[in-house]
Parts: C-alpha cells; structure tokens; sequence
C-alpha cells in the first residue's frame, strides 16, 4: 500500500531536529534508514502526523574507536560498519552477527542506530549491544544529553527508553576483550528473515554472557558459569524468557534451540567460525 | 526543509547520467516517483514493505529497495536503474547471461536483481555460489528457481575476469615492446 498522508521535515543539525522533536513529540516519528519504518507506513500501522528525516545531519555520520568502546553516530548505516576493516579486531561479535541482519540490499540504507532505536525483539543489533554491556546516547533540545546503558534502554516490543522529545544520536559497542571468544548463531526460516531464536555469546574463562533474541519481549542477557552447572543454567534460561508459540515455531521449539545451541556455542570452538558467508567484500 | 503532506516537493536526481527532476508529496515512494514521474518503468513495484525486492535500483551505488526510500530522499543522490544497463539494443554482459541461462520467465522480478547483481559484481571479483545466493535472498523469483540466475551471475563474474587478466595481458605486452 501506501502511506498515509503526513509533513515531512529534514533537518540539516541536531540541534534543529531536537526542535522539531520538542515541537511535535508524540506525533512525530523519526526517520533514518527507514528499512523498517517504511514498511510499517507503507502498511498503515502507523501514520505518523509528522516525519523527521535524520539522514541528512552531516555531524552524525562518524564511526569512532575511542577508549574502550566503538562510537557508531546515526548516521552510519549497516554496510558502512560492516565493511569497516578493522571491526572484526575491535567487535568480533558484530561482524559475526551484522550479516544476519535482513539482506545486503537493505543493509545498504538500514542504519545502526536506528535498528536499535526500533527495538524489534528478534533484531540483532539491540541483542548484540545488549549481550556487550553498550549504551545509547540520547540528545534532546538545547543539547541535553544522556546515555542509557543497554540494560535499561530496551523496555519491550518496539519500545524503549528514549523520550518523546529525545533523538538517538550515537550508540557505543565496547572493544573486544583479551581472552574472550565471541560467537553468534541465529535460527530463522529462511536467511534474512525475524529470528526464532538469535544467541550472542561472550565466553570467558569461567563465565558466560549470554545474550537471547526473539524469544522474549525484548533481547535478554544472562552470565552462566562454565562447567557441569551450565546446562541447568541453560534449562532455568530458557524457562525464564516466556517462550510463546506463534506462527514461525513452537515456545517448546525456541526452549530447545536455546539449550542446544548455547551448548554447541559455549563448548565448541568451531562455533566461533560459523557464520553466513559476507556477500560483498570490500 | 519542510514540506506539508498536500503540497508538492521538488525532486532533482541524477537518473542514470541524466539530470532529471519531478515534483512529489513526502509520502510519495521512490518507485512511483521513477514510473509515474519520470518514466522510468524498468523498475518494478511488488510487495511495497521491502520484501520481494523487485523494485531494487542503486542509490549512489548502493542497491536499495525503492518502495522503501521517499521519493524526497532521492533528492541530489544519483539513480540507476535498469535502463541504464543496455547501450540501446546491445545488451549489457549480464542481460546477455540471463538470456543464456534462461534466468528469468516472466521477468517482473529481474530489474531488481540485475542492479543487485550489478554492485554485487562489482565489490566481488570472484564470488563463490554461496555467496551469489545470499546476495540474491533479498530477492524473491517465483518463476525459475534461481538456478539459471546462479548461473549466470557467475559466469559473468568469471568473463570479466578473464577480460581484465586479457587486458592486463596485452598491457604487459605492449609494455615489453
């Protein structure tokens, strides 16, 4: 279909859409890649009196490694991180996981920060900045700004913590930790499709971070300890996520690939290897 | 800028080399704007939510779902579209595979998947079969079963390799002399 009737407005500063976000609250909906959004205005899910359209603010297009964390502006869009060089030396765990987003087609205008403004619960983006302790970055008018670690950020199904009046502005991934291997492993019905179940691991020494994605309200993180407790570990997981049934696969379903492969993640090293094949190379 | 949802926005872009402009409402797709405004029925409109990925054209080299882009975000960018491909009635290297291989029927879903194919090829020189299927998930045919599609993309690949190590052949060559 096509969207309903709304105003369109692109500003050129952050300081000019954090305006227009104060103006317009609740009746704006803020627009980046739109990979996303646009399906859902196309659908008239929502129909949104006022579109601000982000893409066009030239200081939020940066990708900056800074202390111990990646700063990725809102600007960036998938690909762009994606074929960064170095990112598979600084987060491991997004090149595993960034080529599970949909396709190489809408990886091409989908932006990173947007996908986790979003919230889907079966997205990869808000697992993996989740299961890696990072944060968002909010700005609001006359530049007030805060930063909302992961944890609280996501709230449930498409909602978070951002406020009415705040824009995402930049989302931060911490560095790759010595010692810790990185895996990530998604079930869907086809490739590029919701996940099932996504898992996203940080596996050290003796402990795990594990993160689940498309099982719950929203992705979830838990540390398991490595050894003989960890499959009942796993099992009480699993449980805790309030698996549903629906069209795609059973709550029972999503309850063992959960078990299963964060078992295979956890105790296998081949694991780390495995990964859908990266169609463009740069 | 802003715009108001009844009045019409100018749209300038670059379509395939030529500076072309039309005037469209924000809600206006991307694709409507190409068919409606501009002509440019190459491009296909199928699912509308960025799904079946007929409507795929490059957006500054990138290929994008057009359904998914406003027509207003096109603004200033370069286009390219499958009218670009042919030189009038040659085909371009890749049409002429998909005619071999058989890689399209009905052929409603193949402008997106030859400008798909057109970045794809030119960021991987050599791309393995793996590879050319995720690349062509983002697309839905319903007519061929991808493997003439496969097929052809490959080949493809493998022909401009081949002519550039010909040129870089005849370079060194003529470099000796």
């Amino acid at each position: 279909m096509k969207p309903a009737p709304f105003d369109y407005a692109r500003p050129n500063t952050r300081r000019e859409a954090c305006e227009l976000l104060k103006k317009y609250g609740d009746e704006a909906r803020l627009l980046a890649g739109g990979q996303s959004l646009m399906a859902v205005l196309n659908m008239r899910l929502a129909q949104p009196k006022v579109l601000i359209d982000v893409s066009a603010i030239e200081d939020l297009h940066y990708i900056e490694r800074r202390d111990d964390y990646l700063a990725v502006g809102a600007g960036i869009i998938q690909a762009e991180l994606l074929e960064r060089p170095t990112l598979v030396d600084e987060v491991p765990l997004l090149a595993l996981a960034m080529p599970w987003i949909g396709h190489a087609q809408t990886r091409n205008r989908g932006t990173v920060c947007g996908s986790i403004a979003h919230a889907d619960p079966s997205a990869e983006l808000p697992l993996c900045l989740l299961t890696l302790g990072g944060e968002v970055v909010l700005e609001a008018h006359r530049g007030k700004t805060r930063r909302v670690p992961a944890a609280d950020f996501f709230q449930g199904v498409l909602t978070t913590a951002r406020r009415p009046d705040e824009l995402v502005t930049e989302v931060r991934f911490p560095l790759k930790k010595p010692g810790s291997r990185y895996c990530f492993r998604e079930v869907s019905m086809r490739h590029g499709d919701f996940a099932i179940v996504a898992l996203a691991a940080v596996i050290a020494d003796q402990q795990v971070d594990l993160g689940i994605g498309g099982v719950a309200d929203r992705p979830v993180v838990r540390t398991l300890s490595k050894g003989e407790r960890l499959n009942a570990e796993l099992n009480e997981f699993a449980w805790s996520l309030d698996a549903q049934d629906d069209a795609h696969a059973s709550a029972i379903y999503r309850r063992h690939l959960i078990r299963e492969l964060g078992s295979v993640m956890i105790n296998d090293r081949s694991a780390t290897e495995e990964g859908p094949i990266h169609a463009i190379q740069s | 800028m802003q715009s108001k949802a009844d009045t019409r926005y100018r749209v300038t872009l670059t379509l395939n080399g030529r500076e072309r402009s039309g005037y469209a409402e924000p809600r206006m797709q991307l694709c409507d704007f190409l068919r409606h405004d501009l002509g440019a029925t190459g491009t296909h409109v199928g699912c509308e939510h960025g799904v079946c990925g007929a409507c795929t054209v490059l957006v500054n080299g990138r290929a994008s779902r057009s359904c998914l882009m406003l027509a207003v975000q096109a603004d200033g960018k370069q286009l390219e579209t499958v009218e670009s491909l042919a030189a009038g009635d040659e085909l371009n290297d890749l049409q002429k595979a998909f005619r071999k291989h058989h890689a399209l029927q009905c052929g409603f879903c193949t402008s997106g998947i030859l400008m798909s194919s057109m970045e794809f090829l030119a960021k991987s020189t050599s791309p393995t079969e793996p590879e050319v299927r995720e690349m062509l998930s983002g697309h839905l045919c319903r007519c061929t079963g991808y493997t003439g599609i496969v097929n052809a993309i490959l080949e493809v690949a493998e022909e401009r390799n081949s002519g550039i190590s010909r040129q870089t052949d005849i370079n060194k060559e003529n470099n000796n002399v």
